[in-house]
């Protein structure tokens, strides 16, 4: 899978750290003596039962966490980093973060939501040190208006429709500015709502929206480029 | 003044399109798009794109010693935290 891109180094890592980075996870220790979340905060009892005593510092119940939620946050690491090896570590240091505040979760949330929050952020202080993405995705949350309604949108056809194959839109994923593609990512492949990704990402709904659409007509306009000969319009 | 949803042009409906997905609501039944060919292609592509997304993007399994190195690192973090 390619690495993502940028064309330029931010003029101001400290500047673009604090614009890119979502707001830190809440570390105010819960109450001790009860539950530290409310029930909603996770809607599977396994999961619910495994969250408070993993809270409760046992180490099987944070083993059983890991299991529960490894894909979706290794596979949301390596979508926005594309290296494996950069993968692993990210998700490793998530876990361990999540391990060092896990005490602190206060079901604010859902833990879900909490979880990718958290995974989102050291993506992203990965991405400000290597100086990648980090201008797109500033550029990502704000309204780009020139490609915004009166686009032109090419012919109208269906020539997308089974002609997508996997490969095709890994690609055209990883080529998408990281605020878009982390968007995508979020809302399309993982399922969640515009209102627990303007939490996660500190932006409003509306935002949320915008970009979503926005990153499905970048990746359309990629795959009708890569679409085979007999199936251009 | 916001056009009648009847009238609307193609660049009014796509400004109200990300909306208008996110509600749930029907997308078809817009009046704008039962006139407008144009608008129907596109709507039916993001559609395609974002079902492939959930069709083929499934989440991928990390290695078995991913979780050997968090246990390691967990354990050298509960070290230093001891030791201070």
């Amino acid at each position: 899978m390619p690495r993502p891109t940028s064309p330029a180094q931010p003029p101001d890592p400290a500047a673009a750290a604090k614009r890119t980075t979502v707001s830190a996870v809440p570390e105010t220790p819960a109450p001790a003596g009860r539950p530290a979340y409310s029930s909603a905060a996770s809607p599977d009892p396994v999961e619910a039962e495994a969250l408070a005593r993993a809270q409760a510092g046992d180490h099987q119940a944070f083993a059983q966490l890991y299991a529960i939620h490894k894909r979706r946050i290794y596979s949301l690491c390596l979508r926005m980093v594309g290296n494996i090896a950069e993968a692993e570590d990210l998700t490793q240091e998530a876990f361990l973060q999540l391990h060092r505040k896990i005490a602190t979760f206060r079901g604010d949330s859902a833990f879900s939501t909490w979880l990718h929050r958290l995974a989102i952020n050291v993506v992203l202080m990965q991405l400000r040190k290597k100086g990648l993405s980090l201008i797109s995705l500033d550029e990502a949350m704000e309204p780009t208006p020139e490609e915004g309604p009166g686009r032109s949108f090419g012919a109208p056809d269906l020539t997308l429709a089974g002609a997508i194959d996997r490969l095709a839109l890994e690609r055209a994923v990883a080529d998408l500015p990281a605020g878009y593609r982390l968007i995508f990512i979020l809302h399309d492949v993982e399922g969640f709502e515009h209102n627990e990704i303007a939490s996660m990402l500190d932006c409003s709904i509306g935002n949320s929206k915008s970009q979503l659409h926005k990153a499905r007509l970048k990746l359309r306009d990629a795959l009708r480029k890569h679409l085979p000969q007999e199936a251009q319009p | 003044m916001s056009s009648p949803r009847n009238t609307m042009s193609c660049a009014e409906f796509q400004a109200q399109l990300p909306d208008l997905i996110a509600s749930g609501e029907n997308v078809l039944d817009h009046p704008h798009m039962q006139s407008c060919e144009l608008c129907r292609a596109l709507y039916a592509e993001l559609e395609v794109i974002a079902q492939a997304a959930r069709e083929l993007l499934s989440a991928v399994e990390p290695p078995d010693e991913l979780w050997e190195n968090i246990e390691s690192a967990i354990k050298g973090d509960n070290g230093s935290t001891h030791n201070r």
